[in-house]
Parts: structure tokens; C-alpha cells; sequence
């Protein structure tokens, strides 16, 4: 399939989200194996091999590409899995591997050169120096940039290294530096960098006191709901916090990210694809959230402007929507 | 920089907060002077303005440590953002002075040349330490949330030295948006540097009043202090050679008195716990990243 406008990177958390995804209008699809190998290992998700290698012929044969995310760092002693996991997104013949670690990046490139590699946005690579560093020693790509950049930002970094680009469009705001943070495995002992898991469901609790709810991970209180707010899932980047007496949302709102209003923007940075969040969420919101930005994308390549709207609001995080850092002033 | 028979070194870290001139000018003379220190990481880690701000005030930083006798790195930020930020880093490499990279940014410049892998750059297993070693890495110093067993495996290496981090508020994450700012309603841009108005970093607690974190400009770190001293014999067992002390608003001369006893084996754990107990207050101590639990538990 050609590309015409911006390439559309979509989820699939299962083989099923990965057919709706193609049947949606995804030019790409994106997945991980069953296990810490990838950030999002969590229980019911991702793909063993048999899956992916059938999961990879039906995209391909729908004109559709394939990236396996291996984008965890191998814990000391225990690299196998990684090494593993990239020898058999080789064998399934997938399009790129997404990796992040040092370590799985010398292997992939040594043992696999042909196969392409992309840069996991839990590389932290957010400068044209990183990235830099990461295609003289790895020749990557493609990047996946951080979520806090701005277009500005984003179109320097694209002339300035002519990398292909990937960011993200809709999903959730992550103020971190991703790839370094340890304020999950602070509070619980996981993490995304090396389990693949941050804030894990089973350290959520919610408590009703005295007419709120409070939303906690582990023993710690992350926020509180009057009765008819909506109470958010509890991370440590979106929790409420008490700072010189105030209650703040200190790092950031609990709000999801949606840039299907610049996309034109992010074409003009030449920025190349589009992520969509979610290898997390259901097969109806990868149908409606691909769906939508397929349309977007369609009329912008036909010079017919702008959706006029669009009804991912209920999908976003918390039910509110923010252009995050890619508009100034973020910081 | 051989690591066998020689005796454990005892290290300052980069200063995480910002402290204002004369505070940062009376606290890196006494270390020179007065503290059993044996390296002394300068340079800012956190935020760019600051570097600037403190740029007169850095040779002079470094030549008292130099009278002292100390070893001295130099850190750099952990997110390198500006062309600037790039040659202030070329700079120091060319004047001779042995680099910290805390971003891989900062790798670019220091490749094939003896540097230390900072805290910030996530070498995690055997195949990215043996990676930053053959780019010249003569130190490697442990990513915060690695357990003991990682560590084990990590400091087996013969070709770099191992550090890890067994005093102080831990820094749990980096980021470009600026927290101290946003909590005076303020952006990053325009941020009248609120930050030096809190030497012990902002406050940031549960809305049930429960201290959790720290805040300091763009930074994230523990409320508690992590501390490894029950630790120290297993360290030095596993081949971990530098033992870090990051700097606190508190006597941190008394703090390097105590490890350095308890390295020494004059002090036994026990001892050097309630002797530090008495030098930091109130605060917790957090071990639990090095016990393979959440970071903020402490395993006695």
C-alpha cells in the first residue's frame, strides 16, 4: 500500500484487534509478544509466535505492515527472552522490530542487519544527538519521538537528522522522560522498563471515604473523586498531589492526547507516521479510533481539509483531550 | 582504574537541587576539606538555566576540590537539549576533565574517550554494559532501579568500574516540562527560577498528607532517602568498587564519616543506621529497590 499522506500506526493487543485494525484502514500494525519482552505486558494481551506469524501474512496480504515492539531492557543474567523475541519477529517476517535497550539493539543489528529497527519512544531519544548516536551505531530508521516535544521541536529534529519520524496522535500524555522513569516500580515494584507494566491493575484499589472516592496504587493515595467526577485510572504522572498546601495535578492532567486537528501540522514538520495508543484497549476502540483518523487522513491526502469533528472524546483518557507538548507553552 | 585490592571509594554525586552561590561555594569547600571523599561529581544534571547561572562559580568549584585532593567528573544534564548545552559538554572533554554521560546524547561526544556512564542511561544487562565499554566506558554507574541480583551480575566486569548509589533522595524521573515551575503557575520558559527557593526541593505529598516525593525543576525524586548501608558488605562482595552520596541539605560531611566507617568495617551496620538516623531527622530510609521490592520499602 503507498503511503499518501501519513503513514497510520495502529494497535493490536490481540490477533482480533489486529484483523480490526487492518479492516479499519491501518496502513501499519503494531504488536508484542506474550511476555516482559514488550511495555505492554499485561494479562489477555499480545501474541506467541504461531500468532504473529499468522498475524503477519494477513496483514501483508491486506497491503498492510507489521512492527513487533521489543521494547523493554532485558533484566541482568536473563537477556534471552529479548534475544529470542527478535529472532522471532525475523522468522515471522515482520516488517521492523521496535527496540529500546542498548543491548537488544547491538544484537539485532549484529545478528539481523536486514531487519529493519525502529527506535521505541522508551529509548528517550527526544534530541538529534541521540538519535544521532542510535543511527551511527544501530542505523535506525525510524524513531519514535517522546510526547514531549513541539511541532516546532519536531520539525527541526526531522531536518536536522532525516530520520523518519513517528508520533503519537492519540493515546495518553506522558510527561516523563519515558524509558527513565521508576515512579511505578517506586510505589509497586513494576515497571515499563523492565516488566513491561506500569501502575499494574492489580495495585489499583478504590476506597469510598466520607463521600469521595480515593483511587490508590499500592498503599498510596493518588487522587480523590467527589461523587459524579469521574475517577481516573491511578499512575503517579497523573495523580493529584498536596504541593505548598495546594491540591495539584503536579506532572499532568489526567487527559488523553488527540491530534487528529494538526494533523496537517505534523505533515508540514515531515514528520512520516502516525501512533495510535492502545494495545490495552478493546477491539471496538482500535475500529473507531483507526476508523476515524483513516477518514481524517484520507480527506487531508484529497486536499478536502479537516474533519469536521469527531466523536473520539469518549475514547480519550478521562473523557477530555489535550494537544499535549505539541503546542507551546506545554511546559 | 583497576578495581582489585584497592579499598572502597567513597563518591559525592552531582548536587540534584539548587542551591544558591554561597551555599554551593561553603558546601564543595568543606567536602575539599574536610569530608572522606575520595571522588566528587560536579556538574549540573537537572536543568540547563542552572548550568548558566552557575558557570563562574564552576572553575572555582573545581579547583578547591582539586587542592583537596579529590577526583574530580563532571556530570552532564540528563536531558541535553541545545546546541549549547552539546559544546559545554566538548568543552569540559577538551579541558580534560572525565565526563559523566547521563544522556546518550552526551555519548556522541565522549565515544572512545574514558568517560562514566551516569544513572540516567539505562544500562540494564550484560549486553549494554559490554556495549558502553567498548564506546570507552571506564565506569558504569547502576541505573536506580536495579536490584541486587542485577547488580551482582553487572559488576562481575573486570573492564569498568561499578558505582552505585547508597545515599540519598532517589531521582525517580527526568523530564523537559518543568514541575516547579507549573507548581508556582509558572512555564518553563519564564520560570524565575522558583526552584532555588527550596534547597531541600519541593515538597510533593499525598492529598492524605503523606510525604512521597520531591520535586526540583524538571526532576522527580523519593521523599525518602534510600540508603544502603546493611548492604554495603554484599556490595563489595559483587565487585562494586565507588559507593555514591548524593548531596542533601543536611551534614553531608557527618553522612561520608559514617559510610566511610561503615565501609571500613569500624562501624556495623546497626550502628552506622542510627548514627545516620541522628544526622537526617525525620525522613525515612527506602531500600527496596535493591531487595528486588517496590523502592520505597525498606528491608531491614
Amino acid at each position: 500500500m503507498s503511503v499518501s499522506y501519513l503513514e497510520l500506526v495502529c494497535p493490536a493487543g490481540t490477533p482480533a484487534a489486529l484483523r480490526a485494525a487492518v479492516e479499519a484502514g491501518a496502513d501499519t500494525v503494531y504488536c508484542g509478544f506474550r511476555n516482559g519482552t514488550n511495555a505492554r505486558n499485561y494479562p489477555g494481551l499480545n501474541f506467541d509466535q504461531d500468532e504473529l506469524i499468522e498475524g503477519v501474512a494477513y496483514a501483508h496480504d491486506h497491503g498492510c505492515k507489521v512492527l513487533v515492539a521489543i521494547n523493554t531492557f532485558p533484566r541482568a543474567g536473563n537477556e534471552a527472552p529479548w534475544h529470542e523475541a527478535v529472532d522471532n519477529a525475523a522468522e515471522a517476517k515482520a516488517d521492523a522490530v521496535i527496540l529500546a535497550d542498548l543491548g537488544v539493539l547491538d544484537y539485532a543489528t549484529k545478528r539481523h542487519p536486514s531487519l529493519r529497527r525502529h527506535l521505541s519512544v522508551q529509548a528517550s531519544a527526544s534530541n538529534a544527538l541521540s538519535i544521532k548516536f542510535f543511527q551511527e551505531h544501530f542505523d535506525v530508521k525510524r524513531v519514535v519521538l517522546p510526547r514531549v516535544l513541539s511541532v516546532e521541536e519536531i520539525a527541526a529534529l526531522v531536518k536536522e537528522t532525516k530520520i523518519e519520524t513517528e508520533v503519537f496522535a492519540f493515546g495518553s500524555v506522558g510527561p516523563m522522560s519515558e524509558g527513565r522513569c521508576f515512579l511505578s516500580s517506586y510505589i509497586t515494584g513494576m515497571s515499563p522498563t523492565t516488566e513491561g507494566m506500569c501502575s499494574p491493575a492489580q495495585f489499583v484499589s478504590y476506597k469510598e471515604e466520607g463521600g469521595c472516592t480515593k483511587s490508590c496504587l499500592g498503599c498510596v493515595t493518588l487522587n480523590t473523586f467527589k461523587k459524579g467526577e469521574p475517577a481516573a485510572y491511578p499512575t503517579p504522572c497523573k495523580g493529584r498531589y498536596l504541593v505548598n498546601g495546594k491540591a495539584l495535578y503536579l506532572f499532568e492532567e489526567p487527559v488523553g492526547l488527540n491530534a487528529i486537528d494538526i494533523l496537517a501540522d505534523l505533515k508540514a514538520a515531515g514528520v512520516t507516521a502516525l501512533k495510535i495508543e492502545g494495545r490495552q484497549r478493546s477491539r471496538a476502540y482500535v475500529a473507531e479510533v483507526v476508523g476515524t483518523f483513516r477518514k481524517a487522513l484520507d480527506k487531508l491526502a484529497k486536499g478536502e481539509g479537516a474533519l469536521k469533528e469527531n466523536d473520539l472524546k469518549d475514547m480519550a483518557e478521562g473523557g477530555r483531550e489535550t494537544f499535549g507538548a505539541y503546542r507551546k507553552g506545554w511546559r | 582504574m583497576t578495581k582489585k585490592t584497592t579499598r572502597a571509594k567513597l563518591t559525592m554525586g552531582p548536587l540534584f537541587f539548587n542551591w544558591d552561590e554561597d551555599k554551593r561555594r561553603d558546601f564543595y569547600a568543606r567536602i575539599a576539606d574536610e569530608a572522606a571523599i575520595d571522588c566528587v561529581y560536579v556538574g549540573e544534571v537537572v536543568c540547563g538555566k542552572r548550568e548558566k547561572l552557575m558557570k563562574d562559580l564552576f572553575p572555582q568549584i573545581v579547583e578547591r576540590l582539586q587542592r583537596g585532593g579529590k577526583d574530580v567528573v563532571v556530570s552532564t544534564l540528563a536531558m541535553v537539549t541545545s546546541e549549547r548545552q552539546r559544546e559545554s559538554i566538548e568543552r569540559r572533554v577538551q579541558e580534560g576533565f572525565t565526563v559523566e554521560a547521563n544522556d546518550v546524547a552526551c555519548l556522541h561526544v565522549v565515544q572512545n574517550k574514558p568517560h562514566v556512564i551516569g544513572p540516567f542511561i539505562n544500562v540494564f544487562n550484560e549486553s549494554a554494559r559490554d556495549f558502553v565499554i567498548r564506546g570507552g566506558a571506564k565506569r558504569i554507574v547502576m541505573p536506580i532501579e536495579l536490584p541486587g541480583t542485577a547488580i551482582a551480575t553487572l559488576a562481575k566486569t573486570k573492564k569498568a568500574e561499578t558505582e552505585v548509589f547508597v545515599f540519598g533522595r532517589q531521582p525517580l524521573s527526568v523530564a523537559m516540562r518543568c514541575y516547579h515551575a507549573r507548581a508556582h503557575g509558572l512555564r518553563k520558559d519564564s520560570c524565575q527560577i522558583v526552584c532555588s527557593q527550596d534547597p531541600d526541593g519541593l515538597a510533593t505529598d499525598t492529598l492524605d498528607g503523606k510525604p512521597l516525593l520531591t520535586v526540583s525543576g524538571s526532576q522527580t525524586l523519593s521523599h525518602d532517602y534510600g540508603v544502603l548501608l546493611n548492604e554495603l558488605d554484599a556490595l563489595k562482595k559483587m565487585g562494586v568498587s565507588h559507593f555514591r552520596l548524593s548531596p542533601q541539605n543536611v551534614d553531608m560531611i557527618d553522612v561520608a564519616k559514617i559510610y566511610r566507617d561503615a565501609l571500613d568495617g569500624k562501624l556495623d551496620p546497626k550502628e552506622a543506621l542510627a548514627k545516620l538516623k541522628k544526622v537526617t531527622g525525620t525522613i525515612p530510609f527506602a531500600n527496596g529497590f535493591f531487595h528486588s521490592k517496590e523502592g520505597m520499602a525498606f528491608v531491614t
